[in-house]
């Protein structure tokens, strides 16, 4: 069952391991009078994860929009997945969206299909697979998730954290290479937070999927930089990371649409900037 | 004062353009792939089957009043065996479209404004982007298609129960004969007035339908966007319907008759 998307061997090499998958440069956007980012540039390096924090209306879920083509940068260059996306219609867009998943704030699931059709979607209405073969590969990413037991239930009867990781199954169930998470944990209590954070550590670390977190929750943030999932006898177990695996998260803080702050948890934690220490505190 | 104007008349342009430009979307979208038939279907159900009950009622106390009211009148000019005249000229011609239209205003305006709206709040409308599925094609396409089929085909059974109702008022209460009734009705009828009852219709439940589901993918602002949507949507459909009714009839008098 070949589901990720195929790309060309020059394509492949190009976007390999170490190399950028998305890049942000110099971009701006403004709505009416508000501006929201300016000259923000990044870079998003294959299997990394980016987090980024800032204030409510800091821009942080806008840039999530950008990415995935939902919204058009006033100024600046997108490129994702080797493909400039902010000069692209709607419909060349579809291609690029092949190979992100997007979790939306509140999940944003389907509540008039089930568990299982929120999470095969993509594959029963844009793909040609088989059904049966949708549906094993639905009951795989349930039980990846942790939810096999409620593939026929209704989005409605499932709490805020399964409704969470349902959106998150949904993400990746047609096995994209870019995850975009969006206050993947806001609203939820630590355990449950820390469950949706595995999921994401999981992902990352076992699916070779680059991510890109936005959130306020510092402490979901810390946890995703500096852990990581390993696999041995079939278990899956989430570690502290080491100093190298570390360094593959990055941190990126918004303040007043530009980047205040770029770099890695220790140095986050190291900060002795006023803004960032109020954020820390 | 003059800054108001303004941005009102800009307000305006823009709901005119986003209009134009959803339902060119959707035409197109009618014509090329992909095709949701799932969807297609369901809301053939939801619009055609759901409303069935609402404008057999209305369709049938319609025509019963309209035999009521104009049995009275005709009595002062000894006329009251041209009732079924009376009844089947206003239920084909203007009853039966305007009342059915409103009705589907009512009903489905308000249901696609409300589904839209909520799916726009809850982020469900850019869900459907990200995993690749232009929501025009997936939501606007099949609830045009069902609109556009469905408000003929139910005007069709308003017409016929109306006419149904002002036989039972004819028959029962005003003591006119059923073959005089049924005599009249036809006899009234002509080809112009049937094209003209059959064509409106198709106009009316477009911009019904494409009404709903402008103003429910325009939703913005939580719950309250989409309470404030429905309404639009019922106020601004129930005026289109009374609008186009009056232009399409301008245009077929003008070609028909």
């Amino acid at each position: 069952m070949v589901l990720r998307t195929r790309r060309s061997p020059e394509l492949e090499e190009l976007l390999g391991p170490g190399s950028p998958i998305v890049i942000f440069d110099k971009v701006s956007l403004a709505f009416d009078d508000k501006v929201i980012l300016r000259e923000v540039s990044f870079t998003l390096i294959t299997g990394h994860t980016k987090i980024f924090l800032g204030a409510s209306g800091a821009g942080k879920s806008t840039i999530l929009k950008l990415i995935l083509g939902l919204l058009k940068p006033d100024d600046g260059v997108i490129w994702v997945n080797g493909e400039r996306v902010d000069t692209m219609t709607e419909r060349e867009l579809m291609k690029v969206r092949t190979d992100l998943g997007m979790v939306f704030q509140e999940g944003a699931l389907f509540d008039s299909l089930t568990v299982a059709e929120n999470v095969g979607y993509k594959l029963y209405e844009e793909s040609d697979m088989p059904l049966e073969d949708v549906r094993h590969r639905v009951e795989e990413v349930l039980g990846f998730v942790g939810l096999a037991e409620h593939i026929d239930k209704m989005p409605s009867e499932l709490s805020g954290g399964q409704r969470r990781r349902v959106a998150i199954a949904r993400a990746m169930a047609f096995k994209p290479r870019i995850l975009l998470y969006d206050e993947p944990t806001t609203g939820l209590d630590p355990i449950t937070s820390d469950t949706i954070d595995d999921e994401i550590i999981k992902l990352r670390d076992l699916e070779n999927v680059s991510s890109i977190v936005v959130t306020h929750q510092l402490r979901d943030a810390f946890r995703v930089a500096t852990h990581e999932a390993t696999r041995t006898d079939g278990q899956i177990h989430i570690i502290p990371a080491d100093a190298v695996k570390s360094e593959e998260a990055e941190f990126i803080m918004l303040k007043d649409g530009r980047i205040h702050f770029e770099g890695h948890a220790a140095e986050l934690r190291a900060t002795k900037d006023p803004y960032l220490r109020t954020f820390l505190s | 004062m003059l800054r108001l104007i303004g941005d009102w008349v800009k307000g305006a342009v823009l709901e005119v353009q986003e209009y134009v430009r959803l339902c060119a979307a959707a035409f197109r979208g009618v014509f090329t792939p992909p095709r949701y038939r799932h969807d297609i279907v369901e809301q053939f159900e939801a619009i055609g089957l759901g409303s069935l009950t609402v404008v057999l009622l209305t369709g049938f106390f319609t025509g019963a009043v309209l035999a009521l009211q104009s049995g009275m009148t005709l009595d002062q000019f000894g006329a009251r065996p041209f009732v079924g005249r009376l009844v089947s000229a206003s239920m084909i011609k203007e009853l039966g479209p305007v009342l059915t239209g409103l009705m589907l205003a009512g009903r489905v305006g308000s249901g696609i404004a409300a589904e839209l709206g909520s799916m726009m709040v809850t982020d469900q409308i850019n869900a459907l982007r990200a995993l690749g599925t232009d929501p025009v094609r997936k939501l606007v396409v099949p609830r045009v298609l069902a609109g556009f089929i469905m408000a003929p085909v139910l005007t069709i059974i308003a017409d016929a129960v109306g006419i149904l109702g002002g036989w039972l008022i004819a028959v029962f209460q005003l003591r006119v004969a059923s073959s005089v009734y049924w005599t009249s009705i036809i006899e009234a009828l002509y080809i112009q007035d049937v094209w003209m009852g059959l064509i409106k219709p198709f106009f009316l439940g477009f911009s019904i339908v494409t009404i709903g589901c402008h103003v429910g993918l325009r939703t913005s602002g939580g719950t309250q966007g989409v309470g404030r949507s429905t309404t639009n949507a019922v106020v601004a459909a129930s005026v289109a319907v009374i609008a186009v009714d009056f232009f399409v009839t301008r245009l077929l008098i003008t070609l028909m008759y």
